[in-house]
């Protein structure tokens, strides 16, 4: 089916299930319940770890099948927002044509990118593009503020031309939309003390992500995919065999530097707003963590990793004292000052100091990521399970 | 334990699937309230988004610090604070129309981009009514720009840029804190005071927009009092070391500095300009000077000692001698044991505002809100009878010139007062050129 | 007017400065890819948290007995709490103060103990599991410790920049250009960044010398070459190489406590120098101490170049505007065109 393997098919089903499901499954706790502050199915927050998940596939593709560690790749992202958002202001709110744009330009600036950096390998290569990407992100910020509107990010403006849209006289921005539907049009479903909410651009983002993890899943296991992962065995016997393996790196770049405008493009339609941070290399290091955090060159991880940091990064920032108070207000009030002081730190402004304790905690415990380091901890359990129940018998005298 | 969980599912899918069902007729049409996060039960929430992590993340604790005083006032909890000197008696200390006053906090990151996604969770997760806070240009104007779209009013926190209330104005925002344009217009006449009216002033300007707003007003302010202006010389944002930028001022035939940097920017380059002697040199037969257009009180505790005799502007200080100013630097320093920033309490005036504004409109609704502040003129929440003008959502007040305090004695009162500028003084046209190119737009409600 | 040759000179000056800053970060990276293969993104944190071994002992120095002063109020119009730091206490009040004005040159000696501690527990402790694991896991794992290093100094020093500054005798400047025959006021030079070029030299000079001279360093070396042929050899490399690590520290380390009285310090001052110094390692060549030292001050001196206002204008007239914002990644990227490996880097050293 799909022309895809029996395993793979299972994790495409599993994403598409988790997906389409997402603003039941990352609601599990009802509204106005102390833990509804963990509940993450709100459609800014879901919007973001599917479009993440887009930029964290692309990032894969290279870094996971290549070995080629990119240090840039928000700029990629960036020059996709930038690319969408004047396509809101001069053409049409419709995001088909701001996607598409986003995505051709990133994909060229991803060819001259590469094929410079490409001449070099290893942490040469990691040098090269973060130091492209920086100059973007400095120019952007500053130099290029006509083009970018710097410091503030790029916005549409009700003086724009939109010359493919009727005269708008609401005196409100217009919203962007794809033929009449409206992306940040949000239905509710009220059931017995849950709400979910069901988001147009958050399914319109996740279809776009299920289709861009396909192509990777096709990707991984077409005999492109193979040549690719020939080059992080070993390059120079490849090179040897008097293969030429740059077309190859670079169209790998390429492809990952148009997943990387594509999420670019789906993020400035979600929200109309480039910033020129987008391309800091902070963001290209958060991509960098995403996709080793979740296992590099497995097909689901990075997804994971994307999801994992932005859950964070969106969820944990928001818990204040206050909150904890409330979690805790059943406690004696000596107990629940305590209990604050000690989960205190690591939520609120904290919330660095718990990503930066995970990080190490699953490296050093997960060797390989969530989906390595998960699978070889699930076939230990299965493992030591069958051992327990073959020797059941054997080991109750014992004791 | 295993069981009520499968339960649950079950219970969700089942449910869920009946649910699509029958809402699908309407799945694509927004619930009916009259505006977005209309508040239906006994409680309202605010949001608060202010920087918790990155280099403004005290400056953003001292802005949450006082939002939460702020709510504590309105509830009618501790001294009420200001709203015993507010001439608006419309807020009772139950609350806003009586409803309670809760909050919720977001982390901006100082990026456009993550204070955006928090002020936008606080929208659709935690049904806030209103985003406040926040402490840089580019922020707010990207917060603002989203709460117009969403539909809640914008209060904006520390906002120095001429833009968030000229070229980037929007109906459902407002700014307490001043701006360029009255920090050069407060600052020439003392510096003309000060250091005659024969100066020839290099600029050092942080590249990037609010920098470039900043170093025109100024530049516009001292060259009208007869200055010259030698050289502008733009620095990266990234720069921590300015030494390359101070060291070819001393030979530029200029006799002033003015630095128009903000936060670590400006801390470094001053403390470079220190270091290199500047403020012990004489050129063209004067002391050299070195002015600092916006100060705060944690960049001068940043910046030390080499703040000394260095003069600029802020938006409010805890040591003016107002009713309104002595009232809340009480309730904030005796339950926190600090005296609060400019910054912290802009924040806590704009959370009283916007609560008075609600009362007076009699609604939550941010178009009766918007109405409700424009054109409304007060006082008593410190710097004097004031003004949140109609044609472009700016608040008139008077503004302080300030100086690095020459013998500090404790360490609060680092920065002293110099003057206070009266409002008239710092007032502008809504149409005057480096306020122009924006609109206002139409109030939203977001409904 | 002034002449370009006192502008060059000047820069010149102020390149070299923050060369050496560059050089000692990159120094201590460079002895750590180098030794041990490790991509350590916590460098940057260990250079900070040295700048914080400065800013702790001006606590330590200031830890006073608090003194009511009823004449005087404070801000809430109660009496005046007047502290006086006990160092003064003990020392009599001209003696006490003195030591809290040497605090920076006294922090060096505060410094080098715990920075070697904190080396050894890192690599002992953490860094040693991940030699064999792949570079993307180290990223992780150090990235993450840096993360969590920094938060801590942040959980006890809040975010705002610390004033730290050195002694009252090396605070302002000297005309470094009448000593040398120029105008008056042409080249001004702070004392304080002489003594930090001096002191970097020295650190540099001495960590040459030890890997050069001593037989402790000539095993380094030769384990950096080729670490199972030493290891065969019956020579425990791994304690060295711990040993090691814990100079790289504590070089980071001085580099950061004499940096504070030049810029305050912050908890975020590491990562905003993380980047930078792995730019001078690569530019420099992987693997080569040298190339890590030259490429420091190489791109220290071209960056204060690029900031001059001739400069600036030069590149403008060719569109190219704000070249000072770039430089250093402009000059990344020619050299890595133009050497592969970088200034002086070794074959096979991270390349693949």
């Amino acid at each position: 089916m799909l022309k895809l393997g029996k395993n793979d098919l299972g994790v495409f089903g599993f994403v598409v299930a988790i997906t389409l499901l997402a603003p039941f499954l990352m609601n599990p706790f009802p509204e106005g319940s102390a833990l509804a502050q963990f509940n993450a199915g709100y459609p800014d927050l879901m919007q973001r770890f599917v479009i993440f998940g887009i930029f964290a596939i692309g990032f894969n593709i290279l870094f996971g099948l290549t070995g080629y560690l990119s240090f840039g790749h928000a700029a990629f992202l960036g020059v996709g927002s930038y690319a969408a958002v004047w396509m809101f202001k001069l053409l049409t709110m419709n995001i088909i044509p701001a996607i598409i744009l986003a995505v051709l330009i990133s994909g060229l600036f991803a060819l001259v990118i590469g094929y410079v950096s490409l001449r070099r390998s290893g942490i040469y290569f990691s040098i090269l593009t973060l130091a492209f990407a920086q100059m973007s992100f400095s120019l952007a910020y500053s130099v290029l503020t006509p083009i970018t509107n710097g410091e503030t990010g790029l916005q549409i403006t009700l003086n724009d031309p939109r010359v493919l849209d009727t005269v708008n006289t609401t005196g409100n921005l217009p919203v962007t939309g794809l033929f009449g539907l409206e992306m940040r049009d949000t239905a509710t479903l009220e059931i017995a003390g849950w709400a979910f909410q069901f988001n147009v651009g958050f399914y319109v983002s996740a279809l776009i992500m299920l289709a861009a993890f396909y192509l990777s899943i096709r990707v991984f296991r077409s005999p492109f995919g193979l040549m690719l992962r020939a080059i992080k065995t070993n390059q120079n016997r490849l090179n040897y065999t008097g293969l030429n393996s740059r077309p190859y790196t670079l169209a790998a770049f390429v492809i990952s530097g148009m997943y990387a405008g594509l999420a670019g493009g789906l993020m400035a339609s979600m929200d109309p707003l480039a910033g020129a941070e987008r391309m800091q290399w902070t963001a290209s290091g958060e991509v960098v963590l995403m996709t080793i955090l979740g296992g590099a060159g497995t097909l689901l991880g990075p997804i994971l990793g994307a999801g994992f940091i932005k859950y964070f990064e969106n969820i944990f920032s928001k818990i204040n004292d206050n909150v904890l108070h409330g979690w805790f207000n059943f406690m004696p009030d000596f107990m629940e000052n305590v209990m604050v002081t000690i989960i205190h730190p690591f939520v609120g402004k904290g919330w660095h100091l718990t990503l930066g304790l995970l990080f190490m905690i699953i490296v050093i415990f997960l060797p390989g990521g969530l989906v390595d380091g998960g699978t070889r901890l699930w076939k230990r359990l299965l493992t030591r399970k069958q051992d327990n129940s073959s020797s059941v018998v054997a080991t109750t005298p014992a004791k | 334990m295993s069981k009520f969980v499968v339960n649950r599912r079950t219970l969700i899918k089942s449910g869920a699937v009946a649910g699509v069902g029958l809402a699908m007729p309407t799945i694509l049409t927004r619930p009916s309230f009259a505006y977005t996060n209309e508040p239906t039960g006994s409680s309202v929430t605010l949001g608060f988004n202010v920087p918790q992590t990155g280099p403004y993340a005290d400056e953003g604790n001292d802005e949450l610090l006082a939002q939460q005083l702020a709510v504590e006032h309105l509830n009618g909890e501790g001294d009420g604070g200001c709203l015993n000197t507010f001439t608006s008696k419309a807020l009772k200390g139950n609350g806003i129309l009586g409803k309670k006053v809760t909050f919720v906090t977001g982390d901006t990151q100082t990026k456009s981009d993550a204070a955006r996604a928090s002020a936008k969770s606080m929208i659709e997760k935690d049904g806030a009514i209103m985003i406040n806070g926040g402490s840089s240009s580019g922020v707010a104007i990207a917060v603002q720009g989203m709460c117009q779209d969403a539909g809640v009013i914008f209060m904006a926190g520390l906002t120095h840029s001429n833009d968030t209330t000229g070229k980037d104005k929007k109906a459902n925002g407002f700014r307490h804190f001043f701006n360029g344009y009255m920090s050069g217009a407060a600052l020439a006449p003392v510096l003309e005071g000060v250091y005659g009216k024969e100066r020839r002033a290099y600029h050092l300007t942080a590249d990037y927009t609010w920098g470039w707003t900043q170093q025109e007003s100024i530049a516009a302010a001292t060259e009208a009092i007869g200055w010259e202006t030698v050289k502008n010389v733009l620095t990266p944002l990234a720069s921590t070391d300015f030494s390359s930028y101070i060291s070819p001022v001393l030979n530029s035939g200029a006799d002033v500095l003015v630095l128009n940097h903000y936060g670590g920017n400006m801390i470094n380059s001053l403390t470079n300009a220190i270091q290199f002697g500047l403020l012990d040199k004489q050129v063209n037969g004067k002391d050299f000077a070195i002015v600092v257009p916006l100060y705060s009180e944690l960049m001068a505790a940043g910046a030390g000692e080499n703040i000394k005799g260095v003069y600029g502007s802020m938006n409010w200080n805890w040591q003016l001698p107002d009713d309104g100013t002595k009232s809340f630097v009480k309730s904030f320093g005796e339950k926190y044991g600090k005296p609060p920033s400019n910054s912290a309490q802009t924040c806590y005036a704009q959370t009283l505002l916007y609560a008075d504004a609600c009362e007076r409109a009699g609604t939550f609704n941010p178009c009766g809100v918007g109405e409700a502040l424009e054109g409304f003129e007060f006082d008593g929440l410190g710097n004097g009878p004031t003004l949140y003008r109609a044609a472009d959502h700016q608040c008139f007040k008077d503004v302080l010139v300030v100086k690095g305090a020459e013998n500090p004695t404790t360490a609060y009162d680092t920065l002293e007062i110099v003057e206070v500028t009266p409002r008239a003084q710092v007032e502008y046209a809504p149409d005057h050129p480096m306020f122009a190119g924006g609109n206002l737009g139409k109030c939203n409600p977001g409904a | 007017m002034v002449s370009m040759m006192d502008a060059i000179l000047l820069q010149i000056l102020n390149g070299l400065d923050k060369g050496s800053a560059y050089a000692l970060i990159a120094l201590g990276l460079t002895l750590i890819f180098g030794t041990l293969g490790v991509v350590n993104f916590a460098h940057g944190a260990l250079f900070m948290i040295g700048a914080f071994c400065a800013v702790t002992l001006q606590k330590i120095l200031n830890i006073s007995t608090i003194t009511i002063d009823p004449e005087k109020t404070d801000f809430l119009g109660k009496p005046l709490q007047v502290k006086t730091p006990l160092v003064e206490t003990w020392f009599g009040e001209v003696a006490g103060n003195a030591i809290i004005n040497w605090n920076v040159p006294i922090a060096i000696f505060f410094s080098i103990p715990i920075m070697l501690a904190i080396g050894f527990i890192m690599e002992r402790g953490l860094i040693r599991h991940f030699y064999k694991r792949p570079h993307a896991d180290q990223i992780l794992v150090t990235f993450g410790l840096a993360i969590v290093l920094q938060e801590i100094i942040k959980a006890f020093y809040g975010a705002n920049p610390i004033p730290t500054p050195a002694p009252d005798v090396f605070r302002g400047s000297f005309d470094f250009g009448v000593m040398i025959g120029f105008a008056k006021n042409a080249i001004i030079y702070p004392y304080w960044r002489l003594v930090y070029f001096t002191f970097s030299t020295a650190v540099i000079c001495a960590v040459f010398a030890f890997l050069q001279f001593t037989t402790f360093g000539m095993v380094v070396r030769a384990g950096m070459a080729d670490r199972e042929t030493v290891g065969l050899l019956g020579i425990n490399i791994d304690r060295r190489f711990t040993i090691m690590f814990g100079v790289a520290a504590a070089v980071a380390g001085l580099a950061g406590v004499m940096y504070t009285p030049i810029n305050s310090p912050n908890y975020h001052m590491g990562m905003d120098f993380l980047v930078l110094s792995f730019v001078v390692v690569v530019v420099g060549g992987m693997g080569s101490l040298g190339g890590a030292v030259l490429a420091g001050f190489l791109l220290g001196i071209l960056e204060s170049f690029a900031s001059m206002n001739e400069v600036k204008g030069f590149f403008e007239a060719i569109f190219l505007p704000s070249i000072d914002q770039i430089i250093i990644y402009l000059i990344a990227i020619i050299v890595l065109l133009a050497r592969p490996r970088g200034l002086l880097g070794r074959k096979g050293v991270m390349e693949e």
